[in-house]
């Protein structure tokens, strides 16, 4: 039992997190929205309408008539928007599609090293990170450029005639989001996957399954938490990525990113900008309803 | 039920361990184990924590590869088989039941691959969860059953396949007493009905004489002796073996100048006394004289035998257990059932053994 006194405590500790919460995600929040509902301006703000605090009810509702959907309606209708979102989708899942392909042997192969060498494997995945991602990203550029170091092995191996068009275009922002979420994908992988009673894949084993069944029928389907934590990880900051695009990516790589960048610094128009923002924020919360929706669904038929 | 993989094996000796060590680094987890397992028996193998047991098991089922030494199945060299290719299964200690399986997915797993018929294999595995009666549980999920549902699951999951050799790591291990008890009985009866070979690993002296037809007793990754309770209890063939079963009067001494025969002198702080002995010690050997307490007989002090005074006097209901402090100080158990003479603490008394119930062990 917990004594009375040590109630309003308890409140005091759930405090901090609900305040930073507050202050870094719902007011931002609130403030984008307004301005995706307000005037288009291309200038700095205030942007119209602006609620008049003093005016007590007859100005909020002044205030909430004034709002419109004008910026919504833009990018619905021009074809801009909708294919730069639609092209952030289609790259964000096939690199998410790449990231599950490539992370998943690897973490498994890191959960199945010796107990010696897996810390060591560890730190290799998150060394990277000592690097700034920007630095990273712009690397590869002298990797994919076309007189870059990929062109020129493949060329002395006498793989290619030509150096390869990869720097500027899609398959170069594939690579870049590959590389740079890896470390994303495969350690919530290797987390669940290291934690895997070893037993499990014995018994499998011991009841004439082939180490390919073992894997498919036992190891992967327990580690489906890590699996979907990683996808998430990785998918939800790839849909917005601006870095990677635009140093990889051609002038053709539209991503929401770069369409978002260029509204508020290049066109200045902020209720715009706001909105795709908004939309944006729409695509990534999607998924993460459709997962927390069939992990309570799974949750139940375990029951 | 007919069994693909059974067809044509030799019925005697499906499994034979010949030399068989294993060590890890430094350490020697099996030492030179020899054992030949006869078809259809039930054989329990007996020790201490770290004796070896649990390591012979996974070298039968293919989980380690032994340092030297042989494994054969039915005449078959064992040797660079996979586990998914042997023709034994395991029940593992932990039953390492496949937490998103339901029941009868987890009994089904091992069937995939035998060429069964989508129909066969439902029967097969609704026979299987009626033999450990679990009728109704087949959509049940691990976590939802009880410690005793899931070691039927688990036995269910590992007869599926019908091994030739069964391999039980303390299958009983994680149930509690008076479940155990019972199903040790039921495990009996349910090896005798399949006529499969089991191989019990067990740390329990009184689970492996009720279950086993045979007793391996290993220590220290050694094979000490392999025999029925009652030869092992009667013959133990050290001192390890005497003090494991039961319990045994250890007297120490060395062995007197008569020649070899089936009882020899020893001498000892009591005395000379006559005990049956092996050929292998030679006179002046240093043995211990292995005396059951329930086959020393008391008599009054005016009777033959050695004297000793009852020290304490233990009443366990089916007997009665004394302590007799001995002329030199040595202190021996003896029991017998109650209702005889009334010996109470500090009675003088004498002390007798047929010789033939006393053995002589290498100290």
């Amino acid at each position: 039992m917990t004594p009375r006194s040590a109630r309003p405590l308890r409140a005091l500790v759930r405090l901090p997190p609900l305040l930073w919460l507050g202050a870094f995600f719902l007011v931002p929040f609130a403030i984008t929205l307004k301005i995706s509902l307000s005037e288009p301006a291309t200038a700095m703000p205030p942007y119209l309408p602006v609620l008049d605090w003093a005016g007590g009810v007859e100005g909020w509702s002044s205030f909430l008539e004034a709002l419109h959907f004008t910026n919504f309606e833009t990018l619905a209708g021009d074809a801009l928007y909708r294919d730069a979102a639609l092209a952030s989708l289609a790259l964000a899942l096939t690199a998410t599609a790449i990231l599950i392909a490539i992370g998943t042997p690897v973490a498994y192969a890191m959960a199945r090293a010796s107990a010696r060498w897996q810390p060591i494997l560890v730190a290799l995945v998150v060394v990277p990170f000592w690097t700034s991602f920007l630095i990273r990203v712009y690397a590869w550029i002298a990797i994919l450029k076309p007189e870059g170091l990929l062109n020129a092995g493949l060329l002395r191996l006498g793989l290619i005639g030509a150096p390869l068009e990869i720097l500027n275009t899609q398959v170069a922002v594939l690579i870049g989001l590959t590389y740079a979420y890896l470390p994303f994908m495969v350690l919530p992988l290797y987390a669940v996957m290291s934690r895997l009673d070893p037993v499990l894949r014995e018994a499998a084993s011991d009841l004439g399954a082939s180490p390919t069944r073992v894997f498919w029928s036992v190891t992967l389907p327990l580690a489906a938490p890590g699996l979907v934590a990683g996808a998430l990880l990785c998918f939800i900051p790839m849909v917005g990525e601006f870095i990677i695009p635009d140093l990889l990516g051609g002038s053709e790589t539209l991503m929401l990113g770069r369409v978002l960048w260029g509204e508020f610094f290049s066109n200045r128009d902020w209720p715009l900008a706001s909105a795709v923002a908004v939309l944006m924020l729409l695509i990534v919360v999607g998924p993460v309803i459709l997962f927390r929706e069939a992990e309570t669904r799974r949750g139940e038929a375990a029951r | 039920m007919a069994d693909p993989l059974r067809a044509g094996a030799p019925e005697t000796q499906p499994l034979r361990l010949a030399n068989v060590t294993k060590r890890f680094g430094t350490h020697t987890a099996v030492e030179d184990v020899s054992l030949d397992l006869r078809s259809g028996e039930f054989l329990c193998l007996l020790g201490p924590s770290g004796c070896g047991k649990s390591t012979l098991l996974r070298l039968i089922a293919g989980f380690e590869t032994p340092t030297s030494g042989s494994i054969g199945l039915d005449g078959r060299d064992l040797a660079g088989l996979p586990p998914h290719r042997r023709p034994v299964n395991m029940m593992f200690q932990s039953y390492a039941l496949f937490p998103h399986m339901s029941v009868a997915r987890n009994i089904a797993y091992g069937l995939k691959g035998l060429g069964l018929s989508r129909a066969a294999t439902a029967e097969r595995v609704e026979g299987l969860l009626r033999l450990v009666r679990l009728d109704g549980f087949a959509d049940r999920r691990p976590d939802r059953l009880s410690g005793g549902q899931r070691q039927r699951v688990a036995l269910a999951r590992a007869l599926a396949r019908e091994p030739r050799v069964l391999l039980l790591d303390e299958p009983l291990g994680a149930l509690d007493r008076s479940l155990r008890e019972e199903t040790q009985a039921e495990l009996r009866a349910l090896q005798r009905r399949l006529a499969t070979s089991f191989v019990v690993v067990t740390h329990d002296p009184s689970e492996a004489m009720t279950m086993a037809d045979r007793i391996g007793v290993m220590d220290r990754g050694r094979l000490m002796q392999v025999g029925a309770a009652a030869e092992l209890y009667e013959r133990p063939a050290n001192r390890f073996v005497a003090g494991l079963l039961g319990d045994v009067n250890l007297i120490e001494g060395r062995l007197g100048a008569d020649a070899a025969g089936p009882t020899r002198t020893v001498e000892t702080g009591l005395g000379p006394i006559r005990a049956s002995a092996g050929a292998a010690l030679g006179p002046g050997d240093a043995v211990v004289v292995a005396l059951r307490p329930e086959r020393i007989r008391l008599a009054d002090e005016s009777g033959e035998g050695l004297a000793g005074r009852v020290i304490e006097v233990t009443f366990l209901g089916d007997r009665i257990r004394r302590l007799i402090r001995m002329e030199d100080g040595t202190v021996l158990r003896a029991s017998g059932p109650g209702g005889g003479p009334d010996w109470p603490v500090g009675a003088d008394v004498r002390l007798g053994f047929a010789p033939a119930s006393a053995v002589v062990l290498p100290a």
